[in-house]
């Protein structure tokens, strides 16, 4: 089954056009990542999936249901994000118990003490965290923090962000470790925005390049670690990325 | 060849309500006409380490060392006047975001001249010439244009550029960049870094290099310290570093996934190990 179709997409941002006829399939349960560089728009899709980009054009349906233009409570229990930055997503005064808990009584649901500390032990998080503010934590328990919130409504897709670009390597590895395990316990759907390549190779099963606005490629992460890919832009983001890496 | 670096049992402390915590505790390390790169996680004291060199630690944080020594000028002994006379002109440091390390309200071009004109007095005309022929050697290419920008005019790559041209412009001695590329993309990343080295090597600069990023480090630098909770774990060549010996290091190292990556899981710190309390 699809998990998150996007059929001819087009954004803008007022009189800029951002992508252009952007066609995506993403099935159940799948990993798949929007690489390129700053600029090409990739960040833009996962706005537009999830509400902050309004204006576009096209189709975007997740789990069967097209989404609208405007909030959509519905979507957003099947669907949510998780910001790259973990020191500018999350309310600075607002608690870990508050900002986990918003979501809850936004969508009515009661049971609230039991799912935030489920939910906090999920994302490998302390209890004593709970009622702490977000400067009181370091950068990879704010991004577990960001996580927990996402999965609060026990969403079915998840749209990351570049989750550990702000990261130091070592709690980088912590946080791809914990998104592996919670896709695997939770059959999740990732759709995940970033430009390094090596965390696509852990994390991913498909990928698609992005350049200005346009898919250029999809592949199979498998080529990409044989170093297969067709497109000369995304051949040249691999050589690129493999000079660092050695 | 003699050393434009000597720094002896550096310390930098800030005094907190549970008693000093010190924060760089006790490093030493030469540095000549070289590239030295500096690793390690947040937290691990060194971008304290590059401030304290030019002496940029406010009060009530303090710097003490046994010896820190620039081409022969004692600079802990500096006034703060003295001090910045050197800043600049001698040893110039590149910050991590062009966005917030640039004046918001002067253009480019009077920003870049006015780093040079803060140290020596020249005709307009010559500081003219020589802010273009800058932002041409850090591969800008329609200087005259970029000049008439403001830096919210640029992209952040753009920014970084503009950057390095001002802290080149005096033409020091020593550079010290902390974390120059981790606001940018991985593309211009390689670009912004290319462009500090060529000038390094030409002008025979020494460098110092911070950053968490270990590859990064070992493919730009000559020799690297691994920094774990203000003191240097580790030492050694650049290319040497996949074969470091401290666990540590070794920790950091397979942490990074890789390309072809076929680990299931990848390894995580366990800062118990090694850590002294």
């Amino acid at each position: 089954m699809t998990a998150l179709s996007l059929k001819n997409l087009d954004i803008s941002y007022g009189d800029v056009q951002i992508t252009h006829d952007v066609n995506l399939d993403i099935a159940d349960g799948e990993s798949f990542a929007l690489v390129g560089e700053s600029g090409s728009g990739k960040s833009t899709v996962l706005k537009a999936i999830a509400g902050l980009a309004p204006e576009w054009s096209g189709e975007i349906t997740v789990l069967g249901s097209s989404r609208g233009h405007g909030i959509d409570r519905a979507f957003s229990r099947q669907c949510q994000m998780v910001f790259q930055d973990p020191y500018g997503s999350l309310h600075p005064r607002k608690t870990v118990d508050a900002t986990l808990g918003e979501a809850l009584t936004i969508h009515g649901i009661g049971d609230r003490n039991a799912r935030i500390e489920e939910v906090m032990t999920s994302v490998g998080l302390d209890r004593k965290f709970r009622f702490r503010f977000p400067h009181q934590l370091s950068g990879g328990q704010r991004q577990r923090v960001a996580i927990a919130r996402a999965l609060m409504l026990k969403p079915k897709v998840l749209l990351l962000d570049e989750p550990t670009s702000a990261l130091d390597v070592s709690v980088q590895a912590e946080i791809l470790n914990l998104l592996k395990r919670l896709r695997r316990e939770q059959n999740l759907t990732f759709l995940m925005v970033t430009h390094n390549l090596a965390v696509v190779s852990f994390l991913c099963d498909r990928l698609a390049v992005m350049r200005q606005g346009r898919i250029v490629e999809i592949a199979d992460v498998a080529d990409l670690k044989r170093g297969d890919l067709k497109d000369p832009y995304s051949r040249e983001l691999m050589q690129i990325s493999a000079a660092h890496a050695n | 060849m003699s050393n434009l670096l000597e720094v002896e049992n550096l310390r930098v402390t800030f005094p907190t309500p549970r008693g000093d915590l010190e924060v760089v505790r006790g490093i030493s390390f030469t540095l000549g006409r070289e590239r030295l790169g500096i690793v390690g996680e947040s937290g691990s004291g060194k971008s304290m380490t590059g401030r304290s060199i030019l002496q940029l630690i406010r009060a009530p944080g303090r710097v003490t060392a046994d010896k820190l020594v620039f081409d022969g000028v004692d600079l802990l002994k500096q006034s703060e006047r003295q001090m910045r006379a050197i800043r600049g002109a001698r040893i110039s440091m590149v910050m991590q975001d062009p966005k917030f390390s640039l004046n918001p309200v002067m253009t480019i071009g009077e920003q870049i001249a006015e780093a040079l004109l803060t140290h020596q007095k020249l005709p307009r005309r010559e500081v003219n010439a020589r802010v273009l022929t800058m932002l041409e050697s850090v591969r800008i290419a329609d200087p005259e244009r970029v000049a008439k920008l403001y830096p919210h005019e640029v992209s952040g790559g753009m920014g970084q550029r503009v950057m390095i041209a001002m802290m080149l412009i005096p033409e020091p001695d020593l550079l010290i960049a902390d974390e120059p590329t981790s606001a940018l993309d991985v593309s211009v990343q390689a670009q912004v870094l290319d462009i500090i080295d060529e000038l390094v090597k030409r002008k025979g600069m020494g460098l110092i290099f911070i950053s968490h990023d270990l590859n990064l480090v070992s493919s730009y630098c000559d020799r690297i310290l691994v920094m774990n909770t203000g003191e240097v774990v580790e030492e050694c060549k650049a290319g040497e570093l996949m074969a470091a010996k401290h666990p540590y290091t070794r920790g950091l190292i397979a942490s990074i996934p890789r390309l072809d990556e076929t680990r299931d899981e990848l390894p995580v710190l366990d800062r118990s190990a090694w850590a002294k309390a």
